[in-house]
């Protein structure tokens, strides 16, 4: 679309052999991943999967214990966090939030905020914003940045169905108009399905990756979230009661 | 009215133009007991500046200076909570300040002045460190403003978009330290942490922007200054303490008041 972005290589960040320890817990070990230009990738996988880690570490946020990480020189990031709380002791609206990094004129923030279907909202206190409004501002916020890469993590917390569903589409169109990759890092299995290119499984490696077709009839997959949410996939809503000694038999078995 | 009044209205002046911006963001970032905490330690610094013929200021100033830097290093290590390290570092300088002046013989400082301030003592050169010194406080934090504020709301999505949050971070904790040893002059260190937060707290509910919202508190700073100035004066109570309870007389009366915004 611009300059830059026909520039930019065809793989945008990329990660190798990756492991990452915090004192005694082994968060990541020997995770490969790498992002191409244009496709939007969904990291999922349980709690505690380091799901969010990875993020941080393809964000330049979080230093590895070893491994490689890449990112293609010039790539504008996008980064859009899984909650923002602002303080209500800090007077801020939306015009002041989005111009935090960056001098923004009236009409291009008018526009954006349009994008991303949160019009009217400008002089409004961020406080005051709902769950899914709130998410779209910091999408908005993101895309001011035109950037090569969106990072969302988890992007639908705390939006309901219908909100979800509004919001996946519109990642969706966002990468069609602009062209821009998308990594994000979901919960949700049925609705990051039909919205994804390539699916990630994570829990602490990668136990496997492919189109959403071919993983969910991939034997690790159907592993961490057992029989019961794939037969409900429809109806899926994720477990957190996951057992970990299972969960670990199944990582040792398809490594 | 008489000179060491006037003194004091342009020191008490002065010092509470410092405090609105600085005290708004110890508000924003949750800093109240990291303030505290760098003003317990101000004895320290006087102590020292004696003992090393320094000014005494310069003696504060170096000392709020290196216990920032040692609560920065202590920080990175996990095992400890800040708010901790906090009470460790504070409790622990305010408590060597006191024994070391013990030690010093030749030193007869009225320790009442340093505590809760001496605002009526207050001299030309005093003004002039209140003056000179919040001038560059004020400028350097004007510079830094957009991006603490950034980091204020979000250091991860700060950092993704490109602010240097060490050095903004690093940056205004040393000019929190020069703040420090400026209003300790008016309010003395026991009562430093409530000339920033009480007027911060009390412009909050009249502003919509974090500009407003400091300027805000240097105006509601000033009006505590001149009213416990007036209170002092009248009644003969100590100074400092005086403008501090104008400052929170005037908080809990504004809360009678209609906000302000949405």
């Amino acid at each position: 679309m611009n300059g830059r972005r026909e520039k930019t290589p065809e793989r945008l960040v990329a990660v190798e052999d990756v492991r990452l320890a915090f004192a005694r817990e082994e968060v990541l070990r020997g995770v490969s991943l790498e992002i191409r230009k244009g496709e939007i990738v969904t990291i999922i996988g349980p709690n505690g999967a380091g799901k969010t880690s990875l993020l941080r570490v393809l964000l330049g946020l979080q230093p590895v214990t070893s491994g490689r990480v890449s990112t293609a020189p010039g790539l504008c990031l996008g980064y859009m966090p899984q909650r923002i709380v602002v303080d209500a002791v800090l007077p801020l609206t939306v015009r002041r939030f989005l111009a935090l990094t960056g001098k923004r004129k009236t009409p291009e923030l008018n526009r954006i905020l349009g994008e991303v279907g949160a019009a009217g909202v400008l002089e409004s206190p961020v406080q005051n914003l709902s769950g899914g409004e709130m998410q779209r501002v910091l999408l908005a916020k993101a895309l001011l940045r035109e950037p090569d890469l969106l990072v969302l993590d988890e992007p639908v917390q705390g939006v309901d169905v219908q909100g979800q569903i509004e919001l996946f589409s519109l990642i969706g169109r966002i990468r069609r108009e602009r062209g821009c990759a998308v990594l994000m890092v979901s919960h949700d299995l049925h609705l990051v399905m039909a919205a994804t290119d390539r699916v990630v499984c994570l829990n602490r490696h990668v136990c496997c990756t492919g189109t959403p077709g071919s993983v969910q009839e991939d034997a690790a997959f159907r592993q961490m979230f057992g029989p019961e949410a794939l037969r409900n996939l429809a109806v899926y809503a994720h477990q957190h009661d996951h057992d970990h000694g299972e969960r670990d038999r199944g990582e040792g078995r398809h490594d | 009215m008489t000179d060491f009044l006037l003194r004091a209205l342009a020191g008490g002046i002065g010092v509470a133009l410092v405090a609105g911006p600085f005290g708004s963001f110890v508000v924003w970032r949750r800093l109240a007991y990291f303030g505290d905490t760098l003003a317990h330690s101000a004895l320290l610094g006087v102590v020292l500046g004696f003992l090393l013929h320094l000014n005494l200021t310069l003696g504060i100033l170096a000392v709020c200076q290196s216990l920032a830097l040692l609560l920065f290093l202590l920080q990175r290590q996990k095992h400890l909570a800040s708010d901790t390290l906090l009470g460790i570092l504070a409790h622990g300088a305010l408590s060597l300040g006191l024994v070391l002046l013990a030690f010093v013989e030749t030193l007869r400082v009225d320790l009442f002045s340093y505590l809760f301030g001496d605002i009526l003592a207050i001299g030309r050169t005093d003004l002039l460190w209140i003056y000179g010194g919040g001038a560059f406080a004020l400028a350097a934090l004007a510079l830094i403003w957009r991006p603490l504020l950034a980091i204020t709301v979000h250091e991860d999505l700060a950092r993704v978009e490109g602010v240097p949050v060490e050095a903004v971070n690093w940056g205004f904790m040393a000019l929190m330290a020069l703040a420090i040893a400026l209003l300790m002059k008016v309010v003395g260190l026991l009562l430093v942490t409530a000339l920033f937060i009480v007027p911060a707290a009390t412009a909050r509910r009249f502003v919509v922007s974090p500009e407003g919202m400091a300027l805000g508190a240097a105006g509601c700073g000033m009006l505590a200054v001149v009213a416990g100035l007036a209170a002092s004066y009248r009644w003969d109570t100590p100074a400092g303490p005086s403008i501090v309870v104008a400052a929170v007389l005037f908080f809990f009366l504004s809360s009678l008041l209609p906000r302000r915004g949405r």
